[in-house]
């Protein structure tokens, strides 16, 4: 059924940032290691006839170097051709058996997954498929041509997208000469400039063995599983992992960075360095985020800026936690002549929050709605892969499931307030308004 | 290649359609009962995890609505969540985050409908607010003053700044000119800067009652263990008499109409619609899912002809996307989108499209294209039974619409028994010039300040 729907929140970007990946015995994570140095993550899902994958890759925008949109190239173009197969072939292999392939790139990370029916007759020609675009794929130069061509479109798309233009300069302004400070689509000028060969040379260098992890879940057994896997190490070269992303350093000083456009609402993104996956702060951080501004329709930042003034439809906060610091940020949209407004209740909010902690009440109703809300967070093959995928890339610990509550019933007010105060400083923050003119 | 807007109109509704199978242990197999009020209960068991999903659908949507009060539906939604007596404002997110739920609404042209996703054991909860606010909702003139602007906020940031968004609207406006399906889901502007409480209060007491109504549960639940608390919180509730529904069909359409859509945008975009019957009023049953096949052999995933030939081949469109819906209360659209691709211009692209419906209309689509076609229809229903909030939104939105949830069990076989001269005759009746409205966007210049973004005016604060 088609339909746009009219809801009364929008929250997914919002929710899914620091999205809890709760506990609770029942997700059974299996974890070896291949031959070649793949990881591999496992958890059997027999009840559905079906078969989840994904390889996961340090082979994001971070790795673009010189060549800003070389990542994001690369996982498009692996299924525009393979070995003798072209773009044309590899699309009906994949969904004359109801295959459904999907390659992208993020900021720290590439990935390429694949969901197949579990019946041989169709899983099997699928998976070939899937292994010939990973492994073997051939950059055919009409082919480069054309993506290039629809990647600059979209950066067009961008170019008439205020939230895409306050997205951008908010990641440029925070992260200076850090790789993050850079967009997965490149530059005009950047995306131009890329030659077949780049593609070629960034594939061979990260698309190995060494460099990714597997997450598969499903209809499968664990001996399936392990042949699986090494399969597809089999057909990867061993490779290694690159050297580490550099640390993130924090702002200097506090930024604004305005940018007219003709729109009807101002885009506004406030924020500052957050943290890296693995960090210690992580569960005080997640849960006072919570109360702030992560939780939708109960969070302060909704309840002071679109219960009590009506001025945003959508108002959120998350940490963004990579493999180094990824972002702490804020966003709301608001009619133009509010913006000013709109942020300094954003950053009141934050300020008071950053400065006195949770009350004890709020402390309270978040951890019961995290630990109580453990079973939602699980219950689909798709949900266990991007739990597979978060804990095996980041290399968090195993039972990262199983002790979840646990590390979020541990959090206490104080501990909110010091891991807040220790690592945001309101007075150093970007903030970007994107609409209005150039006074706004 | 599915385009922005497309793949936007086909979120989370589009997926469910494909629920079901005609494979063994995979049918949606739903209890469905009558409360004395009339209220629709439907339960589908799914053990996987020890969670379950709410949802309580009224039927009543934008189509039900007229010039001065669009938008009211989907308003109301908004103050659904505004208290009542028992749970004053806020209470009622604050006690479902309490027990670890997630929950929210969402507003069509053809129905309303709230859900709550919790863990097993609290669906008493769940039921019991959504009982108490079918009657007993407050809604203090404060609060609505505050909603009605963060719904205006909404239109803004999800239609009047987005071109695709904008040119979408217009298209169905001028394709509709006096249907039901003629206005916005979320109302012209001018409509929410007149609309009152009044307007709200009055549609809340119209439409809000159990035998306008279905309940629908799935997850790990006992069908049984439900009947009985549906009977317990919403079995007192009193039927009401519901508002007539006047007959509006839209007037035959007699040639082909154009919207030309300008707004500040770096790109042009192209929508066409076609008038096409949807399932429930249509005289003959196979055509809507032949028209479904269609929609599929143009844009069901990379290899269909709108990627492979459009996209791909003669590279005249950076993006292209069809699709067709068969479950709508009222006949419906057949919608075409295009991105032209850089240097390609809006015309060439138009005759792009326009060759490929005429390929329908004059050619055979081939066995294999069908057979294409076919697999991902079955695979998507098996995928779909992966989500139970999935499997709810079906059952939910086929009982409301009025073609009866077990429509979904029958999908499969209808597709399956589709013929190429099936797609062929449908595309010579429906897919014509004469029932075809054609919206683009001509993208007026954004100033060069904001396309300098790296240059922008930055300073200390």
């Amino acid at each position: 059924m088609r339909l746009m729907v009219y809801s009364r929140g929008l929250l997914a970007a919002a929710l899914l940032a620091l999205a809890p990946w709760p506990a609770q015995a029942g997700v059974n994570i299996q974890h070896w290691t291949t031959g070649n140095g793949m990881r591999v993550y496992f958890t059997p899902a027999p009840e559905l006839p079906i078969i989840d994958m994904r390889v996961v890759l340090d082979a994001g925008s971070a790795r673009d170097g010189e060549q800003p949109g070389v990542a994001g190239m690369t996982a498009t173009l692996l299924n525009e051709g393979s070995d003798e197969l072209d773009a044309d072939a590899i699309a009906v292999r994949f969904e004359e058996v109801g295959a459904e392939y999907a390659g992208d790139a993020g900021l720290d990370q590439a990935s390429v997954s694949l969901r197949s029916l579990s019946d041989a007759n169709l899983f099997e020609p699928a998976f070939d498929t899937f292994m010939r675009a990973l492994t073997n794929p051939s950059f055919p130069p009409d082919a480069v041509e054309r993506i290039r061509n629809q990647i600059l479109v979209g950066l067009r798309e961008e170019a008439q997208s205020p939230d895409a233009i306050a997205s951008r300069a908010f990641y440029r302004a925070v992260y200076g000469t850090h790789p993050f400070a850079s967009a997965v689509s490149g530059t005009e000028r950047s995306v131009r400039g890329l030659e077949r060969k780049d593609v070629q040379a960034f594939h061979e260098r990260y698309y190995v063995a060494g460099n990714g992890v597997l997450a598969l879940t499903g209809d499968l057994t664990r001996a399936q599983a392990e042949r699986l896997a090494e399969r597809i190490d089999q057909r990867m070269p061993k490779g290694k992992p690159p050297a580490p992303l550099p640390e993130v350093q924090p702002l200097a000083e506090a930024r604004t960075v305005k940018i007219p456009f003709p729109s009807e609402q101002a885009h506004v993104y406030i924020g500052q360095p957050g943290i890296a996956r693995g960090d210690p702060d992580y569960f005080p951080l997640y849960v006072g985020n919570h109360i702030l501004g992560g939780s939708g329709f109960t969070s302060r930042l909704m309840k002071e800026v679109r219960v009590e003034r009506g001025l945003s439809y959508s108002v959120y906060s998350y940490f963004l936690p990579e493999l180094v610091a990824g972002p702490f940020m804020i966003g709301l949209q608001t009619r133009i002549d509010q913006a000013t407004q709109a942020a300094r209740v954003a950053r009141d909010t934050v300020r008071k929050f950053v400065r006195e902690g949770p009350t004890a009440q709020e402390l309270t109703l978040a951890t019961s709605n995290i630990t109580a809300g453990f079973p939602l967070r699980i219950d689909s093959n798709a949900d266990i892969l991007e739990y597979l995928a978060l804990i095996g890339y980041y290399k968090l610990p195993l039972d990262y499931l199983d002790t979840f509550n646990h590390n979020v019933e541990a959090v206490d007010q104080a501990r909110i307030r010091a891991a807040f105060s220790k690592q945001l400083n309101i007075e150093r923050m970007v903030k970007v308004i994107v609409g209005g003119d150039a006074k706004g | 290649m599915k385009t922005l807007l497309l793949a936007a109109l086909a979120g989370l509704l589009c997926i469910a359609s494909a629920t079901s199978s005609q494979q063994p242990g995979l049918k949606l197999n739903a209890h469905e009962y009558e409360l004395d009020n009339g209220m629709k209960v439907l339960v589908k068991p799914d053990t996987r995890a020890p969670v379950a999903v709410v949802q309580v659908w009224y039927k009543v949507g934008s189509a039900d609505e007229h010039t001065g009060i669009t938008g009211v539906s989907h308003v109301l939604e908004h103050m659904m969540f505004k208290g009542t007596e028992r749970h004053p404002a806020g209470e009622f997110s604050r006690i479902i985050a309490a027990n670890g739920g997630e929950e929210n609404a969402f507003t069509s042209r053809d129905y309303t409908a709230y859900y709550e996703m919790l863990e097993r054991s609290r669906l008493p909860i769940a039921l019991e607010l959504e009982a108490d606010r079918m009657r007993n909702l407050t809604m203090s003139k404060d609060a609505f003053l505050k909603e009605i602007e963060v719904v205006k906020e909404e239109r803004r940031l999800r239609t009047d700044d987005s071109p695709p968004s904008l040119t979408y609207e217009q298209l169905n406006a001028t394709a509709f000119n006096h249907g039901p399906y003629h206005h916005p889901i979320i109302g012209w502007m001018s409509d929410l800067e007149h609309l009152t409480i009044e307007d709200a209060r009055r549609w809340y007491d119209s439409w809000y009652a159990p035998n306008n109504a279905t309940l629908v549960v799935v997850g790990d639940v006992e069908p049984a263990a439900v009947r009985k608390l549906a009977e317990r919180y919403f079995g007192d509730i009193p039927a009401k008499k519901l508002p007539d529904r006047e007959p509006r069909p839209e007037a035959p359409q007699r040639g082909e109409r154009r919207a030309v859509v300008k707004a500040p945008a770096e790109l042009p975009y192209l929508m066409q619609a076609y008038k096409t019957p949807a399932l429930l009023m249509s005289e003959h049953v196979w055509e809507p899912y032949a028209l479904a096949v269609a929609a599929g052999v143009l844009d069901a995933g990379r290899s269909s002809r709108l990627s492979q030939r459009l996209v791909r081949g003669q590279q005249v469109a950076a993006s292209a996307g069809a699709s067709y819906d068969l479950y709508s209360r009222y006949d419906d659209l057949f919608l075409l989108d295009s991105t032209p691709a850089s240097g390609r211009g809006m015309a060439e692209v138009e005759q792009a499209l326009d060759r490929e419906i005429d390929k329908l209309r004059t050619k055979l689509v081939t066995q294999a294209e069908l057979d294409r076609v076919k697999a991902q229809v079955v695979a998507s229903e098996v995928y779909a039974q992966d989500s139970i909030m999935t499997q709810a939104t079906t059952l939910g939105a086929l009982e409301t619409i009025g073609v009866g949830w077990e429509a979904i069990e029958e999908y499969i076989e209808h597709i399956r028994a589709v013929t190429p001269e099936q797609v062929r005759e449908v595309a010579r009746k429906y897919l014509i010039e004469d029932k075809r409205t054609t919206a683009v966007l001509e993208p007026v210049a954004i100033q060069p300040a904001a396309k300098r973004a790296p240059a922008a005016s930055e300073a200390a604060q």
